[in-house]
Order: C-alpha cells, then sequence, then structure tokens
C-alpha cells in the first residue's frame, strides 16, 4: 500500500468521521442527560436524509436550504418522543426499557418510511454531491468537505451551548446528578425535553449528509446505529469531545483497513477493536467513568 | 442474612408483594414452588399443555401450523434469553449469534456426516445447542467484563461481527448461504417440526423453571438486584453470569438448529439477523422480564400476531407499524410487562375480597379503598 493511498485514506477517515460525529453527538447527549440508549437514532438520520430528499424532489428546495426546514422538524419529533414515552420510563429500570422504547419507535419510523418509499435504495443529488475539488494533491468530493465543515461548525456550536451557556449548566448539572439539579431550582423535565429535541435535531443534518455520500433505504438504520453506539461508547458515555475523537478513530480505522486490505473486513477490523478496547476500558477511551452509580 | 436471602424469602413464599420502587420487582411473580401451585393452576397448566399438543392434529392447515411453529420457535428462544437477561439483569442483544450458529452447525455437520433431512437431523439438534455454548464461552468471558449499556454494545458489536463473517467466509458459503437437507415428511407436513419444538420448549420451561427456584437462581437474581453488594456477600457473580449466559446459549442454538431446519437454508442475513436479536428481547419484556411464564406469553402473541400481520399485508411496512405501536401501548399502561400487571391485579382484587368479607373488617376495607 502506497503512501499516498494510505493518506488519502486517512483523509477520507477524517472527513467522513465528522459527519459521524455529529450523530453520535446527539445520541451521546441523549445518553448522558437522559440515560437512554436511542436506538431508533439510526432510523432518525435515515428519516431526515428522507425528509431532505422529498424537499429537494417534489418541492425543489436545495439539500442545505432545506435543512431549516428538517432541523425544526426532527427537533419537535425528538420532544414528542420524549414527552409520549422516555418521561413516563421510571428511574430504576430505564436504561433497559428505553432500549426497548425506541427500539419499537424505530420499528414504527422503519414501518412508515417502508409503507410510504418501499425497500429502493435513494441517494440524494445535488450539484456539489458529485463535484470534488483539488486539494493537497488529493481530489477532495465538495460533499465531503462541505459535510464536514457543517459537521464541526454543529459540533462547535452545541460544545459552546453545553459549556459557555446557562442552558447548557443546567444540562451539565441535570448529566451529573438529576436530584441535586432538581434541589436548586432546575427545571430537570424541561432540560431533559430540549436536550432530546435538539439530540434528535442533529440527525436532520447527519441524515442530509450521510444521506448525500451513500445510497439508503429504510433498513439502513440497523447498520448506522451499530456504529454510533460503537462511537459513543468508545467516546465515552455524554463526551462531544469523546465522540469526535471516537468517530475519527473508528472511521480512519475503517477507511485504511478498507483500503489496504479489503472493504469487506473492514467492520469487522473495528468491532473488534471496539470489543477489545471495551475489555479492558470500560468507560471508553476518553471516557472518566466506567458506568454510573448503580 | 443477605440480600439474596430476603429475596429467597420473598419469592418462595410467592405472596411478597414488590415493595414500591423495588429494582426487582418481577421477582415475587414468579418461581412459586410447587408446593404453593393450587390444583387450579396444575389444571390450567395441563389445559394448555393439551391444546399445544392437540393444536396441529385438530387445526390441520399448513399455513396455520407454520406460524405455531414460529410461535414455538420464538417461545424457545425468548425464554432461554430470559434465563439470562431476565434472570441477571443483564440485556444481552446479542443472541443471534447462538441461533444463527445453530442453524450453520447444523447444516454443515448435516452436509459433512451426510445426515438426511427429517428425523435424523432432529437427533442432531443438541449438537447444535452444544456449539451454541462453545462460542459463548469465550463471547461470555469478553462480554461479561462489562455491565449495563457497555455490556449491551458489546454484545451488538460481537453480533456484528459474527455476522460480517459469515458473510466472508468460506466454510458459511458466504451470501449464498447453505442448504439443509429436505425432510421427507409429505408436502407441507409441518407436524414432525411442531412437536420437536414443542419438545425443546418442555425441555426450556423445565430448565427455566429449576434455575429459577434454585440456589443457583436466586444468585442470578441477586446479581441483578445489585451486583456488587451480591459479590460482597459471596456470590461468584462472574461464574455464575457465564453459566447462565451459557446455559441460554444452548438452548437458543438447538431451536435455531431446528428453525433453519425448517426453514431449509442459512443465509448470513437470516441467521445472524438484528430484528432477531431485539424480538426476543421485546416479546420477554411484553410479557414480563424475569418471570416464568411471560416471555413464553410475550413470544406467543407477538410472534403469531408478526406472522398474521406478514402474511395479511405483505411486506409493506404496515406490519412494523402494527408491532411498534402495539409494543408501545402495552409499555404505557403495563411498564412492567402483561404478566406482573395481571397479577398484580389478581392479588389486589383477592386482597380486596379477603379484606371486604369479614364484617369486622370493613373499617380496614374502608381505609384500603
Amino acid at each position: 500500500m502506497s503512501g499516498t493511498a494510505f493518506l488519502e485514506a486517512v483523509i477520507d477517515g477524517i472527513l467522513t468521521g465528522g459527519v459521524y460525529a455529529l450523530m453520535a453527538a446527539g445520541l451521546t447527549l441523549i445518553f448522558g442527560v437522559m440515560d437512554i440508549i436511542n436506538i431508533a437514532q439510526g432510523i432518525m438520520v435515515i428519516l431526515g436524509a428522507y425528509l431532505s430528499l422529498w424537499l429537494s424532489v417534489d418541492l425543489g428546495i436545495g439539500l442545505l436550504p432545506g435543512l431549516l426546514i428538517t432541523v425544526p422538524l426532527m427537533f419537535c419529533l425528538g420532544v414528542a418522543i420524549e414527552f409520549c414515552f422516555m418521561r413516563r420510563l421510571r428511574d430504576q429500570d430505564r436504561a433497559q426499557m428505553s432500549i426497548l422504547v425506541t427500539y419499537a419507535v424505530a420499528i414504527v419510523i422503519e414501518g412508515i418510511l417502508t409503507a410510504i418509499v418501499g425497500d429502493n435504495y435513494q441517494q440524494l443529488s445535488a450539484s456539489y454531491v458529485n463535484s470534488s475539488v483539488h486539494m493537497f494533491g488529493f481530489y477532495l468530493p465538495d460533499i465531503y468537505l462541505i459535510g464536514f465543515g457543517l459537521a464541526i461548525a454543529l459540533l462547535a456550536g452545541l460544545y459552546y451551548m453545553l459549556y459557555r451557556t446557562k442552558f447548557g449548566r443546567a444540562v451539565r448539572a441535570s448529566l451529573q446528578n438529576r436530584t441535586a439539579a432538581d434541589l436548586i431550582g432546575i427545571d430537570v423535565n424541561r432540560v431533559r425535553t430540549v436536550s432530546v429535541g435538539i439530540g434528535v435535531a442533529v440527525t436532520a443534518v447527519g441524515g442530509m449528509l450521510f444521506g448525500a455520500t451513500n445510497s439508503f433505504n429504510p433498513g439502513t438504520g440497523y447498520d448506522l446505529i451499530s456504529r454510533l453506539l460503537a462511537i459513543v461508547i468508545l467516546g465515552g458515555i455524554g463526551s462531544i469531545a469523546g465522540a469526535m475523537g471516537a468517530a475519527v478513530f473508528i472511521l480512519v480505522i475503517n477507511d485504511v483497513v478498507a483500503a489496504w486490505w479489503s472493504p469487506t473486513w473492514a467492520p469487522i477490523v473495528y468491532f473488534a477493536a471496539l470489543v477489545a478496547v471495551l475489555s479492558f476500558r470500560p468507560q471508553g477511551l476518553f471516557g472518566r467513568v466506567a458506568v454510573r452509580a448503580q | 442474612m443477605s440480600s439474596g436471602d430476603n429475596q429467597s424469602a420473598a419469592a418462595s413464599s410467592g405472596a411478597g408483594p414488590s415493595g414500591p420502587g423495588g429494582r426487582g420487582a418481577g421477582t415475587a411473580h414468579a418461581g412459586q414452588p410447587a408446593s404453593r401451585r393450587s390444583p387450579v393452576q396444575l389444571a390450567v397448566g395441563g389445559v394448555i399443555l393439551l391444546i399445544f399438543l392437540g393444536f396441529p392434529v385438530v387445526i390441520t392447515d399448513p399455513t396455520t401450523n407454520s406460524i405455531a411453529f414460529f410461535a414455538l420457535v420464538f417461545m424457545v428462544a425468548s425464554a432461554a434469553w430470559n434465563m439470562f437477561s431476565g434472570y441477571t439483569g443483564y440485556l444481552a442483544l446479542g443472541h443471534a449469534v447462538f441461533f444463527g450458529s445453530g442453524g450453520y452447525a447444523l447444516a454443515l455437520l448435516c452436509a459433512h456426516l451426510n445426515v438426511g433431512g427429517g428425523w435424523p437431523s432432529f437427533a442432531l439438534l443438541p449438537l447444535c445447542g452444544i456449539v451454541a455454548a462453545l462460542i459463548a464461552i469465550p463471547i461470555g468471558l469478553i462480554a461479561l467484563r462489562t455491565r449495563r449499556h457497555t455490556f449491551v454494545v458489546v454484545t451488538i458489536a460481537i453480533f456484528f461481527i459474527f455476522q460480517l463473517v459469515a458473510y466472508n467466509v468460506g466454510f458459511t458459503g458466504g451470501t449464498s448461504g447453505l442448504f439443509l437437507p429436505l425432510p421427507p415428511f409429505a408436502g407441507n407436513n409441518n407436524k414432525p417440526f411442531y412437536y420437536v419444538a414443542l419438545v425443546i420448549l418442555l425441555l426450556t420451561v423445565a430448565v427455566s423453571w429449576l434455575v429459577r427456584r434454585s440456589r443457583f437462581g436466586l444468585q442470578l437474581l441477586s446479581i441483578r438486584d445489585d451486583e456488587d453488594r451480591a459479590l460482597g456477600l459471596g456470590v461468584k457473580t462472574r461464574r455464575l453470569k457465564l453459566s447462565a449466559f451459557v446455559l441460554s446459549a444452548f438452548f437458543v442454538g438447538m431451536i435455531g438448529g431446528l428453525y433453519f431446519d425448517f426453514i431449509g437454508q442459512v443465509f448470513p442475513n437470516t441467521a445472524y439477523d438484528p430484528l432477531f436479536d431485539l424480538s426476543i428481547a421485546l416479546m420477554a419484556f411484553f410479557g414480563g422480564l424475569g418471570t416464568l411464564a411471560g416471555p413464553l406469553l410475550g413470544a406467543l402473541v407477538l410472534e403469531s400476531l408478526q406472522q398474521y400481520l406478514t402474511l395479511s399485508f405483505s411486506s409493506n411496512g404496515t406490519y412494523l407499524i402494527a408491532y411498534g405501536v402495539l409494543f408501545l401501548l402495552v409499555i404505557l399502561i403495563m411498564p412492567r410487562g402483561v404478566v406482573p400487571a395481571v397479577t398484580d391485579l389478581v392479588k389486589r382484587r383477592r386482597l380486596k375480597a379477603m379484606v371486604a368479607h369479614p364484617e369486622a373488617e370493613q373499617q380496614l376495607a374502608g381505609v384500603a379503598g
């Protein structure tokens, strides 16, 4: 394997890693604040992709402007799901029940999508999806650069919101200790609802970028959620910077193995890496605590 | 003495109402020893068994029989999953590994030992279970180092490794899969498969019941309720978790072999199916996690429903919607599953009747009501 090919795989991995980091950031936010694994995150990304598809094909709204519509829509979906289902789970069995509730939500979304569009694979198209730019001796597809830029900007925004605003402080307080946050006057329920809304809203952007770089159908969500979970766990629960690092780590491994060995073995290598890392560091690569106090 | 022993008192008396906010809410509802089972309960059990035995004799329609067979398969799988996940509280979402490996094991054994379809292949089913159990040992050793969310994710990751390996290695036939020998039974005769599944189901339920009322089962429940305290009290948690995991894999592997024997072929995407992982968990939750009857009821209702809906609405997604909505409704109305909710209801009724009956206790009833 030549040096350039290796470098190209690494660059590819970093660029797509940014998009995965964004999707995983939503998952890790919900995970951290609610102690809930949102199995539906994968299918929500696909839903976001379909929303972008319908806006661009049926209404002629471009992919990027379309985000102004899809992001609020997905935010409302997240709020509705939190309000209807997640809120009703009791604290003791939240971890287990959440997996099943969100899985049921995922099944319903998958069923609706299948009923509307069937199993055919689709891909988003726009002028910047197929063009590329010559940079550092490589041809980089525009959409990868746009996606990476957008993802980084949103991650930075998310980071700013969490660490520099009053709302972010409330989120982190609820994440650390629900009872104490309640006692000092934080409306924990509201914080949770908004957090889930934000966590789901990022899938609109993630879905648009995923749909423009991959072909998808309603069943793609399963493959996606396994990767996202791997990223979140590897990065450490609730850590956005961790999700970023883990996403790049996993996708660089994926792309390098794909280029150097074969694309079919690439996922095996990173799942094996995941299992190996977690066997020795159950808290993930960047996490501080393994599990919350039981 | 220990929390485990307290649990045992509550569980074996069979009367302890679950305390408010008790983590082991399902504990008190299952595994009542035989001495506490009334003749009525035994009679009901006998009638249910007779219905299962007589079903394919009375209803001879092969389509209905195949639905019944699938329901039995999932009852076994869900009950076996419950034996580990329900009792220990460790949510394993990778049991399709054992299901699919059972299928591949049977296909390979039949091909290499020149075994025909039908009864000779059924004789190999225990071997499929053993293969699955052997696979479960290293998986358990690795995955059980972690807990809670991380455990869930590790089991999912291992599941995907198996699926990808099955796609890419030679002996599984890759994407084209493997074929199992055709059964010699006359066309559309599902009865032998049905009865073999029923035998495996009875075996699974018996073992699940024995585990539940044994010291082993109590130790598993103590892990679910508070693993660190159980460890501190001298429960050998690691060994126990692994034993339960392997035991559960054995039954899933065995029924996996039978399932793919019925289907006739094994593909990577049907053998290692993420929907299977989640379905059996869903079924156990639907009925009541950690109870004996819960997974059986959940699998019976949900699998029959799913098969029926798939047949009625083909594959346009309607069955997925119905399935998901039904499950969400059950979770909202009965968050602990159907069996615990109904048991609670019956108990409350009985308590009310008991209190209301003697006139002297009318005041008490007033307080309670």
